[in-house]
């Protein structure tokens, strides 16, 4: 990405935000009196609000750009994250579990695992909560001072303490309700600012059929665009349908998965293990400021997040749609060339003669670090023998040779090329406050995990309020702070960072097994959930290194990057990380279910049937809703919400 | 909470509506990067309309309940 320069116009709306973040911050703060209204914001708030929180809290940059990116290499079908991967999860949290995480009076999720299993199982999912917070929250920063440095020429270190220090100010002033209110503000940010993006790109491409259409072009060549390996094609459909493709078997989809899948994997497992169980989330609906708006918060959630893949996917369809036409001078950006790579490769398109154009390729190639279009440096090594080329123009033809995309620059290049002063530094501000919030939501679910549950539970039980609320805030400047640290490290050891991603979703992918048994099974013991736990995270570490894709193998079978898997041996090859990474998660569920049903059965419940009252389907009284009218009870809307997702994916199929 | 989140949110749109379609309409001159709109004047009513629909909102909602 070319760097962008700003106007005082987008500096004052920036501003204007930074300034009603911490305004908000400060007006909360003569209402934070205890822990409680600190870390669970004394479950006041309405549902509208919460609701559009719970959305905002998922919504980070991170999800921004990556489903730009994904948009423009998988097409329309990358909704299935939104469609599969999260409306039916919404609707069961809704009206399932929040009865129960609501009703128990628990403040966090760990909390009422220790309520409903024992402490060892509170322990584990504590633990592992609060480390993936602080790194899920200083890769985010790291990525937000990255841009910043990259695109506006900030220093690194300014943009990522200014950045944070901001977040520190208004978490500390106003707690989780002044994360909850900044998230909404985000919400609106990111709708209002990114919606003109997407309405002046379909505008450009001429409208959503002419956007298909050009993408028909794209499936059938893939290559073209360097979105694929040469030689690969798909039905004309590919980037324009979401199911054909993935019922026709994962090699007629970019993507590369099939149904099962898509639907058990990524619909069932790791979708319901993010939305029914991540205290992120979670916690916004636990702010609500009775059960119905509980309940309800994941349905207001639900709304937006159904109609989100026009916001955040179609940007991704119109640029690669845009590269298909030659008039508007377009491609997704390359990764990133050093100056000096460009002035080596500018000096060797000058030296190379346009008689032998396989050197001049490959020197080209060569000096920039990146794989090349052959035939375009061709021409280019020929317009300059012909016409001499300035560096500049040279420099261009280079951008625009390089055989690969920097997809996650996608969204960026589009806000850059339609966006005008003024409605740059709109856009531009809502990405930063996306980033943002995600640092001041994860602190959020992390003062209040580590305070209640770490430090309560452990450290200094039976203290007075005041204590909490202290270590609460302290907690919160410990959590900016090993944040930023986070960010360093991220921004230094990349491949570090990989790892740990890599073992978070191994901690994840069976803990919904955990859930489900526990809420819904009342014979489930402590013992049985511990280990079916700890099983299921071995499991899906050991299906990573038994597993590997197929473009990680080299011609003799063998493994390139053990991180893609299969570092032990090869058993089974699947078509894309994405497949793998979906069937990980089927895999993993299934072992601690059966493990957890296993060990349940083998070993005697510690808890009463009175000591689950209020923590098991079975042995809860049901929430009763009469007093409103149907069309408000959480399962009335839940099951219009799922028509109209099937609405959706029926449009689109 | 004592705060209604309705009227940062109003006064933040309205005021940075407000800012885009002054200078949509009275500064920027070329349009030619939004394709021959003026985007900035559009949008800016467009927040300055949301901005004002959230004021109303609260002026007219209840009081919020003093928190418990």
């Amino acid at each position: 990405m070319q760097p962008i320069q700003l106007q005082w116009i987008d500096y004052t709306i920036l501003v204007a935000y930074v300034a009603f973040v911490l305004g908000i911050g400060w007006a909360l703060s003569r209402y934070m009196k205890t822990s409680a209204d600190f870390l669970t914001s004394a479950r006041s708030i309405p549902t509208w609000v919460t609701g559009l929180a719970f959305i905002s809290a998922n919504l980070g940059a991170l999800e921004l750009v990556g489903m730009a990116a994904s948009g423009a290499k998988y097409g329309i079908s990358t909704a299935h994250f939104y469609w599969v991967g999260a409306i039916p999860a919404m609707i069961f949290l809704a009206v399932f579990m929040m009865p129960f995480y609501y009703g128990s009076k628990a403040r966090s999720v760990p909390e009422y695992l220790k309520m409903r299993f024992d402490e060892r199982v509170r322990a584990l999912n504590s633990v592992a909560f609060a480390v993936m917070t602080i790194f899920a929250s200083g890769i985010s920063m790291n990525a937000l001072a990255k841009l910043l440095n990259q695109l506006l020429g900030w220093d690194y270190n300014v943009a990522l303490w200014v950045c944070s220090g901001v977040v520190l100010l208004y978490v500390l002033k106003g707690g989780l309700t002044s994360a909850i209110y900044t998230e909404v503000l985000q919400f609106f940010m990111i709708v209002l600012g990114f919606a003109p993006v997407v309405y002046l790109g379909l505008k450009d491409v001429g409208g959503w059929h002419k956007m298909n259409h050009s993408l028909e072009a794209v499936a059938v060549n893939p290559a073209a665009l360097h979105l694929k390996d040469a030689g690969t094609t798909y039905a004309a459909n590919a980037w324009t349908s979401a199911w054909q493709p993935v019922l026709a078997g994962p090699a007629h989809n970019p993507m590369g998965v099939d149904w099962f899948a898509m639907i058990f994997g990524l619909g069932f497992v790791l979708s319901f293990g993010y939305w029914c169980t991540n205290f992120l989330v979670v916690q916004r609906a636990m702010a609500a400021k009775n059960m119905t708006a509980a309940r309800n918060t994941p349905l207001v959630a639900a709304v937006p997040k159904m109609f989100f893949p026009f916001l955040v996917i179609v940007p991704g369809m119109i640029a690669a749609a845009l590269m298909t036409m030659p008039d508007k001078n377009y491609r997704i950006p390359p990764p990133p060339i050093s100056q000096e790579s460009y002035t080596k490769a500018v000096a060797a398109v000058q030296s190379a003669s346009p008689t032998d154009s396989a050197a001049a390729v490959t020197a080209v190639g060569t000096a920039l670090g990146k794989k090349v279009d052959a035939d375009r440096i061709t021409l280019l090594v020929a317009a300059n023998a012909t016409a001499k080329l300035s560096d500049a123009q040279i420099k261009q033809g280079l951008y625009n040779s390089v055989a690969e995309n920097d997809y996650d620059s996608v969204i960026l290049s589009l806000v850059k090329k339609y966006c005008p002063a003024g409605l740059l530094g709109l856009a531009l501000t809502a990405l930063l406050a996306s980033f943002m919030s995600g640092m001041a939501g994860n602190v959020t679910a992390f003062n209040t995990v580590f305070t209640y549950d770490l430090y309560q539970a452990y450290f200094a039980p039976g203290k007075t309020d005041k204590h909490y609320f202290w270590a609460g805030k302290v907690t919160t400047i410990a959590g900016i702070v090993l944040s930023i640290g986070a960010a360093y490290f991220a921004s230094m050891y990349n491949n570090a960072m990989d790892i740990i991603q890599l073992v978070f979703g191994f901690v994840n992918a069976p803990l919904f097994a955990t859930f489900l048994l526990g809420m819904f099974w009342k014979r489930t013991t402590g013992t049985g959930a511990f280990l079916g736990l700890f099983g299921g995270i071995a499991s899906s570490a050991l299906f990573h290194a038994l597993t590997s894709v197929a473009s990680n193998l080299d011609a003799t079978g063998h493994v390139i990057n053990g991180m893609k898997g299969g570092y032990l041996k090869v058993v089974t090859i699947f078509p894309s990380e994405m497949a793998q990474n979906f069937w990980l998660a089927a895999f993993a569920f299934i072992v601690c279910f059966v493990l957890t049903l296993v060990i349940s059965l083998a070993t005697k419940s510690q808890k009463t049937d009175a000591d689950l009252k209020g923590l098991v389907y079975s042995l809860t009284p049901k929430t009763v809703d009469q007093s409103q009218s149907w069309i408000q009870r959480p399962a009335v809307i839940g099951v219009i919400l799922l028509i109209v997702c099937v609405i959706m994916n029926w449009y689109f199929w | 909470m004592g705060l209604d989140i309705r009227w940062p949110i109003g006064l933040m749109f309205t005021l940075i509506g407000a800012l885009l379609a002054v200078y949509g309409a009275v500064i920027q001159s070329d349009h030619a990067i939004s394709l021959g709109i003026n985007i900035n004047l559009i949008w800016g009513l467009v927040l300055v309309g949301f901005g004002v629909f959230m004021l109303v909102g609260a002026s007219k909602g209840k009081k919020n309940p003093p928190s418990a």
